[in-house]
């Protein structure tokens, strides 16, 4: 949905995660720019899921392969453990049933890469003390039109990581594209985490 | 569309196979014609080329329009062209009748050499493979090695799908519409009742109606108002007749009172007037006995794995006859084979038709893909 408008970074995060010639899965994957930048760094052999008949066209266009499917449905014709990695890069929070979605990520994939604004970016944080909802690089929406329909933090989404147990193998968080070490459900405005199941 | 997007005048060719034919059902065919249309030029290394399947009531011509008859125009019209989605300023595109067709290839109603007498009843069964088989030899002598692509809704889905199971080495793409890897019972339900309709028609005559002058039209007439209904969908059914009455009022009697009833009618006896009764119950058993999964004990995902070509699949949101669920079951076939498949679900609120018009969402889907295709 917002693959689009991401500056190449979390690209090359994601990147390091997978491995040459792997088999991924990108919901959400927009206009297919993750995947056709996966073929080309990892030559990973990849589809990318999406609802909107405008990303279902441009995916086409990228000769990229895209299943128009709406993601709320689940995912019940994809073979458990088919994928190496199953991707959602800034779309988790555009579904609404997040925990099942979640779950079918680690069925399809034997690991699963999340990325997702941070709530709780000070910036974010200062916006709701003045009173205003945040509307930032990473949370570029108006209230009123926002794709977006879950808000979380990174300390929230590791809360519920744990409770689901879920594996959260490693997480990589930015501030306008610049890493983040410390103190990142302050400090960073994105996260990108890799999940899996022990 | 304006004129310079047509491939303008058009006409049909000839090819006739001497060497005989063994079918599906065991039974042989001594020789055959077929009846092709080609648009576009076919260019020097021969990569370009791209064969249109037709479903149930299509035939050759695919685009263009006769000499003699301007309004004639070919079945796909708006999709293949200068400048179309299928564009022949870069294809060479085929389109042929299918063998057991009534347009001018061999069927039931062409003269059976042995007799000199039409074949009627005794013209085979024939199915989806054996139109790929009679395909390929058409493609032998146009000297088409290999299709850049082969396209086709519906029923001519299903011969996409099987050129890329039979002849994996010889096509690159398939484009296969508003198609399904095989009938459901309700499919198969419809298509009974169409049959069934011809063969209780007392002009029927077995099969055998060209020798007595007659044509079973109240049976053919009947099986097109069932197979209209299930073309189109409940909601434009509503939207474009609604319980709107022919004149007004209520007659009380047996006569057309809705629209709808004279809009199937007329579709009918239009129906009726030129297609050929045989063809129909072949044509339907074709599609009925379509399922390549059925040697691999059902499993779809088997049976595709001889693919190797590249998938576009487009379904039809409003499509009840071949809903978009029969698309996504093979989809997921190809996927879980590691086939390179992309699939568009298109809403449409035409039903299965849809495949035929222009919707823009879906034109721009097949144009993209096919602009894609390196020739």
């Amino acid at each position: 949905m917002t693959n689009n408008s991401l500056d190449r970074f979390d690209f090359d995060v994601i990147a390091k995660w997978i491995a040459p010639g792997e088999r991924v899965l990108d919901l959400g994957c927009g206009d297919g720019s993750l995947l056709k930048f996966l073929a080309q760094a990892r030559n990973t052999h990849g589809y990318g899921v999406d609802i909107d008949p405008a990303n279902v066209l441009a995916c086409v266009r990228n000769g990229v392969n895209v299943i128009q499917s709406n993601l709320e449905q689940g995912l019940a014709g994809f073979e458990d453990g088919f994928f190496d990695h199953a991707i959602m890069s800034l779309s988790l929070q555009t579904v609404h049933r997040t925990v099942p979605l979640l779950e079918e990520l680690l069925r399809v994939g034997r690991e699963a890469v999340v990325s997702f604004p941070n709530f709780g970016y000070w910036l974010h944080r200062q916006a709701i003390l003045n009173g205003r909802m945040p509307v930032s690089k990473d949370l570029p929406y108006q209230w009123y039109d926002s794709p977006n329909v879950r808000f979380f933090t990174i300390a929230d989404f590791q809360a519920l990581c744990e409770e689901k147990g879920i594996a959260m193998r490693e997480l990589k968080a930015f501030d306008e594209g610049k890493e983040v070490t410390e103190d990142p459900n302050f400090l960073a405005s994105l996260a990108i985490c890799r999940l899996g199941r022990d | 569309m304006s004129d310079k997007h047509s491939v303008g005048v058009v006409s049909p060719q000839r090819a006739h196979f001497a060497e005989p034919i063994q079918l599906a059902s065991g039974a042989t065919l001594a020789a055959y014609d077929l009846v092709y249309e080609t648009y576009g030029r076919l260019n020097a290394d021969r990569s370009n080329a791209v064969l249109v399947c037709h479903a149930l009531s299509g035939s050759h011509h695919v685009a263009g329009h006769y000499a003699d008859n301007p309004k004639n125009v070919g079945w796909w019209d708006n999709l293949v062209g200068p400048g179309k989605p299928l564009d022949t300023d870069k294809f060479f595109v085929v389109g042929v009748n299918n063998l057991g067709g009534c347009y001018g290839s061999t069927g039931p109603g062409s003269i059976n050499p042995a007799t000199g007498k039409p074949y009627g009843a005794d013209f085979p069964v024939v199915t989806v493979e054996d139109w790929v088989e009679s395909q390929a030899r058409l493609a032998d002598r146009l000297g088409i090695n290999q299709w850049a692509a082969i396209i086709g809704g519906s029923l001519g889905g299903m011969q996409a799908l099987q050129w890329s199971l039979e002849y994996p080495e010889r096509v690159r793409h398939a484009l296969v519409i508003a198609s399904a890897p095989k009938l459901t019972a309700q499919n198969i339900a419809f298509n009974e009742v169409a049959r069934q309709a011809i063969l209780t028609d007392p002009d029927f005559h077995g099969g055998n109606y060209y020798e007595h002058g007659v044509v079973p039209a109240r049976g053919l007439r009947l099986a097109r108002m069932v197979g209209h209904i299930t073309y189109l969908s409940d909601d434009q059914m509503g939207e474009k007749f609604g319980r709107q009455l022919r004149e007004g009022v209520l007659k009380y009697n047996y006569d057309v009172d809705f629209e709808i009833e004279s809009y199937l009618r007329y579709q009918g006896d239009k129906f009726a007037g030129f297609f050929d009764a045989n063809t129909y119950l072949i044509t339907t058993k074709a599609l009925d006995y379509f399922d390549p999964a059925r040697d691999f004990g059902g499993d779809l995902k088997a049976a595709l794995a001889r693919a190797s070509a590249k998938f576009l699949l487009v379904s039809f949101t409003t499509d009840w006859r071949f809903a978009p669920e029969r698309s996504r079951e093979m989809v997921y076939a190809l996927l879980h084979n590691n086939r390179e498949v992309s699939y568009a679900e298109i809403d449409c609120n035409a039903g299965h038709d849809s495949f035929l018009l222009d919707d823009a969402q879906y034109h721009a889907v097949m144009g993209a893909y096919l602009h894609n295709i390196a020739v």
